[in-house]
């Protein structure tokens, strides 16, 4: 691995040993595989449509990947259906995948944003409060075995009831499912200083205060990062899950809930892609801040 | 030390005579600012009591358990003291009755969605992510390929895959499964992969120098090392199981199941018997995740996690 790193950018060396050429070669593959698949899968159908007239193979593959309601829509039309509702409908439409995108994105962000504040509070209680730590710390791992995904509608149509529709309740099941890995990692950061660091900041008569925000709150730094880039990664899957069976009419999940309902599978993997990708780029958002932080604190990238 | 213990059982005596006498007041009849005082005044009885036994050894165990015993006691006084609405959120008790008045019905839901669908699922992705994982191990070129894409893939919103896997295997526990299955994959997959390369090159020559074969060293050395890993992600794989086979069930299901149960009866405004499912579902969650983990702690016995710290 060692040799890797070093022999990365050098000409045949980055083809033998880096990262690039794997991945491409096992991208394709599973291009291939989708294609095939795609006709596999569809083939049946096809076949089913031609009756008795007499058919080609190649015709076969051809309708195999065009057809309206495939089992497993070919790349490509995802692809299609992908500029379609991205680049050629104008991004307010209720037709455009942007829009729903953003209605996803909006509830993630303030659910994200939501759990690592409670997430980090209830790290600093866990820290600094020997009776939190013992009696919290299990009830906080224990919260995480209800199926909070699986009982997500529940949430949006009892909160509904009381008058909180749209954003927040949606907003709030991401909260429930990524303060966890925060708390879980900052207790553990907050905790990293060692033994001779804390007594040093003893010697020099610190109060509580100062040794949390000179020494621990640094010190987590990188735990917290590790646990943003899961938080951010399951507060999105919280937001979708909420929009699904509750009569949402925006959002991933909506789109989800209606091609299935409807026999849309283009539409589905297109959601589905546009949520993949969503997902990718806000952990590569997360990692991004990560370096910058990383590098104003002083440390090695 | 016998005087924090005394102290401290003597405050839960009398928590626990204030939470009795709390539960009949508000059981008979409306209750007023004085009764809500009490408790006031039992919360801090309570802050004190845990407090005490947190510090002695031995008895801290209890903690955790008086914690969520007070939660339970403060959710049943607060919904019945303030009347909160049975649709927006039942008592415990309530919830209690209709658990053991439905038993059979909860039963065969967790066999549909538990035994059916999440065992078997769980198993064959938790199977197939290890075996590709050891696959992998022999291949650097795969590992190269495969594994940024395995990494980019369980940071993927997977559930969504749900509708799909409906469609392909009908409405019944197979495409539940399937979801499953594609959902555990990768993270075993990473795990065992990651777990496969924690011994030490000093290990390792010292495997060869005993002229060991490479099936030699890993079951000898390589996949023991790999252990707390892969039960790392054995318990990740648990939960998301379960979240697995219940959301697919929101797309469509046979009338059982306990997806289909939540969903159904939330239409309805039943909620204890939803609330009755979700206990069911956290308490198999929980069991599972405890069984897990009581078996890597047989298996993993050596890892330095397990040795008495602080």
């Amino acid at each position: 691995m060692a040799a890797a790193a070093i022999g990365a950018p050098h000409g045949a060396n980055w083809l033998r040993t880096g990262r690039t050429l794997p991945v491409l070669v096992v991208t394709l593959a599973i291009l291939a595989i989708w294609y095939a698949g795609a006709v596999w899968l569809n083939a049946p159908q096809v076949v089913d449509r031609y009756g008795d007239e007499p058919w080609t193979w190649t015709q076969l593959v051809e309708d195999s990947w065009a057809m309206d309601r495939p089992v497993l829509p070919a790349p490509h039309q995802v692809l299609a259906e992908l500029n379609k509702t991205v680049l050629q409908t104008a991004a307010t439409s209720k037709r455009s995948l942007v829009y729903h995108a953003w209605i996803t994105l909006s509830a993630t962000l303030l659910g994200f944003v939501l759990g690592t504040l409670l997430g980090i509070l209830l790290a600093v209680g866990i820290v600094h409060v020997r009776t939190l730590d013992t009696s919290l710390m299990p009830w906080v791992i224990a919260s995480q075995t209800i199926p909070i995904l699986a009982i997500a509608p529940m949430v949006v149509v009892v909160l509904g009831s009381i008058g909180l529709t749209g954003l927040v309740p949606k907003a709030l099941i991401s909260m429930y499912l990524c303060f966890f890995p925060v708390t879980i990692g900052m207790v553990k950061g907050l905790r990293s200083p060692d033994v001779l660091s804390l007594e040093l900041m003893h010697t020099w008569s610190a109060r509580p205060s100062q040794v949390l925000w000179k020494l621990r709150w640094p010190a987590s730094v990188p735990f917290l990062f590790a646990s943003l880039k899961v938080a951010i990664a399951i507060s999105l899957v919280g937001a979708i899950v909420g929009e699904m069976p509750t009569g949402a009419q925006a959002g991933i999940g909506a789109r989800l809930l209606s091609g299935s309902y409807y026999g849309q599978t283009v539409q589905i993997w297109a959601a589905l892609v546009m949520g993949s990708v969503m997902a990718g780029l806000l952990i590569a958002a997360i990692a991004w801040m990560e370096r910058i932080t990383l590098r104003a604190m002083g440390t090695k990238p | 030390m016998s005087g924090r213990l005394g102290i401290g059982l003597l405050l839960t005596a009398l928590l626990l005579a204030g939470c009795w006498w709390a539960l009949g007041q508000v059981h008979t009849g409306p209750v007023g600012a004085p009764f809500w005082l009490v408790i006031c005044v039992l919360l801090v009885v309570a802050w004190f009591a845990m407090d005490r036994l947190a510090s002695i050894s031995g008895w801290s165990r209890l903690v955790p358990i008086m914690f969520g015993a007070w939660l339970l006691f403060l959710w049943e006084v607060a919904v019945i003291g303030f009347q909160v609405p049975r649709v927006l959120l039942p008592a415990p008790s309530a919830i209690g009755s209709v658990f053991v008045a439905s038993l059979d019905m909860l039963r065969a839901d967790f066999v549909q969605t538990f035994v059916r669908a999440v065992i078997p699922g769980w198993v064959m992705g938790c199977g197939s992510g290890f075996l590709v994982a050891l696959l992998i191990d022999r291949s650097p070129f795969l590992q190269r390929g495969l594994l940024p894409i395995g990494n980019l893939v369980s940071a993927l919103p997977i559930i969504g895959v749900a509708p799909i896997m409906v469609m392909w295997f009908g409405f019944d526990w197979q495409s539940k499964a399937a979801v499953v299955v594609i959902m555990t994959f990768f993270p075993m997959l990473v795990n065992t992969t990651a777990g496969l390369t924690q011994t030490s090159a000093i290990e390792r020559d010292l495997m060869h120098s005993y002229a060991a074969s490479y099936w030699q060293t890993l079951l000898a050395l390589r996949l023991p090392a790999a252990m707390p890993f892969i039960f790392n992600g054995l318990k990740i794989n648990a939960t998301l199981a379960l979240i697995g086979a219940l959301v697919a069930e929101f797309f469509g299901t046979p009338i059982v199941g306990m997806g289909f149960r939540i969903s159904t009866e939330v239409g309805r405004m039943n909620l204890d018997l939803v609330w009755a499912t979700i206990a069911v579902a956290a308490l198999a969650g929980s069991l599972s995740y405890a069984l897990l983990a009581a078996i890597e702690r047989m298996v993993t016995f050596w890892h330095p996690s397990y040795r008495r710290q602080r």
